[in-house]
């Protein structure tokens, strides 16, 4: 349960940083938290040559909120994000999916883009990455280049971060009027990985009723699963949905696997039963001005 | 403070020199990048009350406070953690041996048997109770649920933080201070 022996790297500046994994290369892995890192490590399922880490870095670290969006650099901490109202106030998703994210212990460490790098399908911030339409900016030394979500998402624990390039930043943009979501997620204790979980936002005609839906599932797929369910609900008063044609949808997308944890079956059920109370809350809070 | 890891890099098998203040003492040892801030505290710095239990994060037995902030200690690289103020659970009772009042609370309610998982939930609750003062009773689950015990089936636990939270309300102190000389008798209990 020790870590194999790796090179240190610790650069003082993003350039530094850039130009040592340019050198690098394939050899090299980012150690950001460490929080999903250093337990692979731990069991021997990675060994890299090299690890460059970011703790010594000066920068890095910057929370922006704009008038369209909020970017998060890669050493700002999932516990730093949570406690940051401007940003949770600007994509309140943000703040309710954050409370779900492992024990308070761990988020003071692991970082909130370091969990999309990561991309585990059971993990919260690659699902409010995608259900969002956000973007990771990604650097090297000669340049800078965007992924959107769903391009960079590539399956459990592949991510699209090409070998010589640093994940700086995530981008999630605002939501608009009339836009309400909601995290929902049940796992045997709090903190622990989700059984199942999900990820809605609803969004409002004038009449207050249903304009577009959708949803992410976590836990029940290789990356998270996004589902549209705008044609199951379009037209549906806020206060009145009648949900169950979108869960059938949702239930009929989601491929949930059986482990020690849970069933299929139980998964599939109970992803069923999430979206309903989610998309209730999500509309609810969309009538009520788009918060939280 | 500077690392001297710089970003030319160290190899693998060599060492560095990594400067820490624990408990208020600045301590420093040559260790090569590998090493666990859990093996650094108990093999190089002879500081083993924190203790390791499943080593890949799930049972919160090492937790440490990090300037101030609970961490897993089998999550962190000693090299990372270079220039940094850590509190062990050598760091919590008066030098007069005078138990720190989260640990007089865990006597008082028997919140342990074994006590393999005590140093950590000790040290998880002090920070914990740094950040919620006040908690109801859904917070210090929640907020103790990063740590596993096999031994008590945590009532007493739970009970322990509870009374450990009046205290401190009552007295004002930081949970992550270590306890005043006199500050409680040795051995007596307190009321709970």
């Amino acid at each position: 349960m020790k870590p194999p022996a790796f090179a240190y790297h610790a650069p003082r500046t993003t350039d530094e940083a850039l130009a040592t994994l340019g050198e690098l290369g394939d050899d090299a892995k980012v150690l950001a938290g460490g929080q999903s890192l250093v337990p692979l490590l731990n069991m021997r399922l990675a060994a890299p040559a090299a690890l460059v880490d970011l703790a010594h870095l000066d920068g890095l670290d910057a929370i922006e909120v704009s008038d369209d969006r909020v970017r998060v650099e890669a050493r700002v901490t999932h516990e730093r994000l949570r406690r940051h109202p401007a940003a949770t106030d600007a994509v309140p998703l943000l703040r309710e999916a954050l409370d779900w994210v492992a024990h308070p212990v761990i988020r003071n460490r692991g970082t909130a883009l370091g969990s999309i790098v990561h991309a585990d399908p059971a993990a919260e911030l690659p699902a409010v990455l995608s259900l969002l339409g956000g973007q990771v900016e990604l650097a090297t030394s000669g340049g800078t280049r965007t992924a959107a979500a769903d391009d960079y998402l590539l399956g459990p624990l592949e991510s699209d971060t090409r070998p010589g390039e640093l994940a700086t930043a995530l981008v999630l943009p605002r939501p608009g009027v009339r836009t309400g979501a909601a995290f929902d997620e049940l796992s045997r204790r709090h903190g622990d990985y989700a059984l199942a979980g999900v990820a809605v936002t609803v969004t409002l005609d004038a009449d207050l009723a249903v304009a577009t839906a959708r949803a992410a599932f976590i836990g029940v797929g290789a990356t998270p699963v996004r589902v549209d369910l705008t044609d199951s609900l379009s037209g549906q008063a806020h206060d009145a949905l009648a949900p169950a044609d979108a869960v059938g949808l949702a239930r009929d997308v989601i491929e949930p696997t059986d482990d020690i944890h849970a069933t299929a079956d139980y998964r599939r059920h109970l992803a069923g039963v999430l979206l309903e109370r989610a998309l209730t809350t999500a509309a609810g809070r969309a009538a009520a001005g788009g918060t939280a | 403070m500077t690392t001297n890891a710089t970003a030319t890099g160290i190899d693998a098998h060599d060492r560095v020199e990594v400067t820490v203040t624990v408990n208020g003492v600045p301590r420093s040892s040559q260790v090569q990048p590998r090493r666990l801030l859990s093996d650094f505290l108990r093999h190089d710095l002879r500081l083993t009350g924190t203790h390791v239990g499943c080593e890949h994060g799930v049972c919160g037995a090492c937790t440490v406070l990090l300037d101030g902030a609970p961490v897993r200690s089998c999550l962190t690289f000693a090299v990372s953690v270079d220039g940094h103020e850590l509190t062990t659970i050598e760091g919590l009772a008066a030098a007069d041996g005078g138990l720190h009042p989260v640990q007089q609370a865990f006597r008082d309610h028997h919140g342990l048997q074994c006590g393999f998982c005590t140093p950590g939930f000790v040290v998880s609750a002090c920070g914990f109770l740094a950040e919620h003062p006040d908690p109801d009773d859904e917070q210090i689950r929640e907020g103790m649920a990063g740590n596993l015990c096999r031994c008590t089936g945590y009532t007493g636990i739970l009970g322990a933080v509870r009374q450990a939270a009046d205290e401190l309300r009552a007295t004002g102190d930081d949970p992550r201070q270590r306890t005043r000389d006199g500050a409680t008798a040795s051995g007596e209990e307190v009321s709970s």
